[in-house]
């Protein structure tokens, strides 16, 4: 087997101690992250990125620096789920499922096995992840090198497309929350013809618009701003970890390995789509209800119910990196940062990454499984530590991330104007985030803007403008079919819907 | 919130559900009116430069005109208020301290750069939100901007900006 091969090279790069120091310095870092408020995955690698600039320069180096970087994406997974249990907060969106049985059992006292059956199952879901990429991103990439541009035009489409059919809110607003992306990316120099787009004379705007500054904007000061509204404390439970809990829940997990099952499978199914990983951690609570014996308990604090969003959370969370490192379509907005720090390295994601740096890729496939190891301990032995925290009173951690933002912010582009933008962006954060716009697709529209273009721009060049090329062969023509089904997937349910003679649900509201 | 006769409802959730549909309005028009102006068209050498950018602009109108439309006709649901007075009032608590901070840091007169108005911010915060004591807001936002300088100047050599403080103790 040529993946376990070069799994075993892998290892040998990750494992040194330089690069593990980093794995725990980054999970450590990530969970803290997870935790705060206003500082979520993608912000938080959003902000450090630049300080891995001068660490990604050195031979090596951009192995250490996406080992750091992926580290802190899976400690803020990690983190998400304690602030679901402990604080009925969801640190993510996905973890919004983790508190409809999470947050009962703190109640009930069983703080301490909610969040050992979170941790475990979201290492297990994470496991089920990795091994997927390990095995599945080398047949991906080996095809995907036969893509041109039609073909990653389409795939591009693909990702958007889902964003349309897996939203809960209204389909206009993710379409009109995306456009403002691509047309946000458009600002600046068009890169073919030199020609200065949307800029209309303003010197300021010659650069365009970095993605990294509508990230930290957006989901920083604008997650910042919601949480203001409800008020200035945290109320939550006292979490109590020692090793008789943890020991006395891993007894009690095995029992739900159908339920872990599912959760994973659903999570990687889902993950590989854009958007996927909040509707995988709701699916995955909602069979796991329907299935389980205890169905009807579900809700009032079991653990089944904290086992199945979670798995699913972090099997999906895991699986948008395939993608991302394949085909250089990030899955999540996090994985589109760190999609962005590759760029910035100097790295061309995509297929052609596997055969050119194979150190890179099968570097960072490894560091998932150590980094997945070291965060499990981590979490579980630091939990207590972690809560504290969230015990800092507001009137300092506030300004504090206010701060680490502006810095984040400034030292992007080393400029001041980037710091303004990110206030005008957290404003606006606010503002979609109360009417349910949908921020995730503008961010990764901002990202992948030039080059879903260029690969417009491209297939009409050897098409002569017909579009007809998106259906020229079999492979190109089924992935456009396939994004048009999901655009048009919140019509064609309704006409199912009606044709059913059902009444029309309301769409569930978010949280 | 607390008292709920006092507490004001700034605006429904209709009325700034039109309000940002009529910004992407407005936003696509400009859009398409600069994609126009560029050429959107096919040129001599292939898709012109507004090409891409037009279609854009085209989405992002008939998107916002069927917000427009969802919103007006929306019942109950749009009758919701936005945000209450109370809580905005909180925010604002927040966002003007922000932007004064943002200023401070560079302006035409005296700008202090990163790390002074950075120490100045949390000051404000403690004292006005959490009401400490001046040995301990003195003690927390020194010690946290001191901390940044540290680890950004020194540590990361990532130079932030810097002003005539920074300059009296020799960093330029």
């Amino acid at each position: 087997m040529q993946e376990i091969h070069n799994l075993m090279g892998g290892f040998a790069v990750a494992l040194s101690w330089f690069n593990l120091m980093l794995m725990l310095a980054g999970i450590t870092l990530g969970v803290i992250i997870g935790v705060l408020p206003g500082l979520g995955g993608a912000n938080g690698v959003a902000i450090l990125l630049p300080l891995t600039f001068s660490m990604a320069q050195q031979p090596g180096g951009a192995t250490s620096a996406i080992i750091l970087l992926s580290c802190i994406y899976w400690g803020a997974l990690f983190g998400g789920a304690i602030t679901s249990i402990l604080f009925n907060i969801p640190g993510e969106p996905w973890s919004v499922a983790t508190t409809f049985d999470g947050y009962p059992l703190g109640q009930k006292g069983r703080a301490g096995a909610a969040l050992t059956a979170a941790f475990t199952s979201s290492f297990f879901g994470a496991l089920v992840g990795v091994l997927m990429i390990t095995f599945l991103s080398p047949i991906v990439a080996r095809f995907a090198l036969q893509f041109g541009p039609p073909e990653f035009f389409s795939v591009y489409l693909l990702t958007f497309c889902a964003f349309v059919g897996m939203s809960r809110g209204s389909p206009f607003k993710t379409i009109a929350s995306m456009m403002l992306g691509f047309a946000l990316a458009a600002v600046g120099i068009d890169t073919v013809t030199g020609q200065l787009r949307l800029t209309f004379g303003l010197e300021v705007l010659l650069k365009g618009f970095d993605f990294l500054i509508a990230v930290i904007g957006l989901f920083g000061i604008g997650e910042i701003l919601l949480t203001l509204e409800e008020g200035l404390e945290f109320k939550g439970t006292r979490a109590r970890l020692n090793m008789k809990v943890v020991l006395e829940t891993w007894k009690e997990l095995p029992r739900y390995w159908k339920t872990s099952l599912r959760g994973a499978a659903v999570g990687c199914l889902m993950g590989i789509v854009p958007g996927g990983a909040t509707p995988a951690s709701f699916m995955s609570y909602g069979i796991a209800k329907k299935m389980s014996r205890d169905g009807e308990k579900f809700g009032t604090g079991v653990v089944e119910g904290v086992v199945a969003p979670e798995t699913a959370a972090h099997a999906a969370g895991t699986s948008a990196l395939l993608p991302m490192i394949t085909l250089g379509v990030p899955g999540s907005p996090t994985a589109a940062v760190l999609l962005g720090g590759l760029l910035i390295w100097g790295l061309q994601p995509g297929p052609l990454l596997f055969t050119e740096k194979p150190d890179f890729v099968w570097g960072l496939i490894a560091s998932m499984y150590l980094g997945n190891i070291v965060g499990l301990i981590v979490v579980l032995t630091c939990v207590p530590l972690f809560a504290a925290i969230l015990r800092v009173p507001f009137a300092i951690i506030m300004p504090v991330i206010m701060v680490i933002c502006a810095i984040g912010a400034y030292t992007v582009h080393n400029s001041m104007f980037d710091v303004w933008l990110m206030l005008i962006f957290g404003a606006m954060g606010y503002v979609f985030k109360k009417l349910d716009y949908p921020l995730a697709p503008l961010v990764l529209a901002l990202v992948l803007g030039d080059n879903a273009e260029n690969a417009f721009r491209q297939s009409m060049l050897l098409s002569q403008g017909d579009m007809r090329i998106f259906f020229s062969n079999a492979l190109v023509g089924s992935i456009t079919a396939l994004s048009l089904l999901l655009l048009f997937w919140p019509l064609i349910s309704k006409v199912i819907e009606l044709a059913r003679g059902k009444k029309l649900r309301p769409p569930p509201t978010e949280e | 919130m607390q008292e709920g006769n006092r507490d004001k409802a700034i605006g429904s959730v209709r009325a700034w559900e039109v309000v940002v549909a009529a910004c992407f309005l407005v936003f696509g028009a400009i859009v398409v009116w600069d994609s126009q102006r560029l050429g959107a068209r096919w040129g001599d050498e292939g898709p012109q430069a507004g090409y891409f950018p037009f279609y854009i602009g085209i989405f992002i109108i008939v998107s916002a005109a069927m917000i427009l439309y969802n919103a007006i006709t929306s019942g109950a649901k749009g009758r919701k208020p936005f945000v209450m007075w109370e809580q905005l009032r909180t925010i604002l608590v927040v966002m003007v301290p922000s932007v004064l901070y943002v200023a401070l840091m560079e302006n035409p007169w005296l700008s202090m750069g990163m790390y002074v108005p950075s120490a100045l911010f949390i000051a404000f915060f403690m004292r006005f939100l959490g009401k400490y004591g001046w040995l301990r807001i003195a003690a927390v936002s020194i010690g946290t901007t001191v901390a940044f300088f540290v680890m950004f100047e020194i540590w990361f050599k990532v130079p932030l900006p810097k002003g005539p403080l920074e300059a009296a103790f020799g960093f330029a």
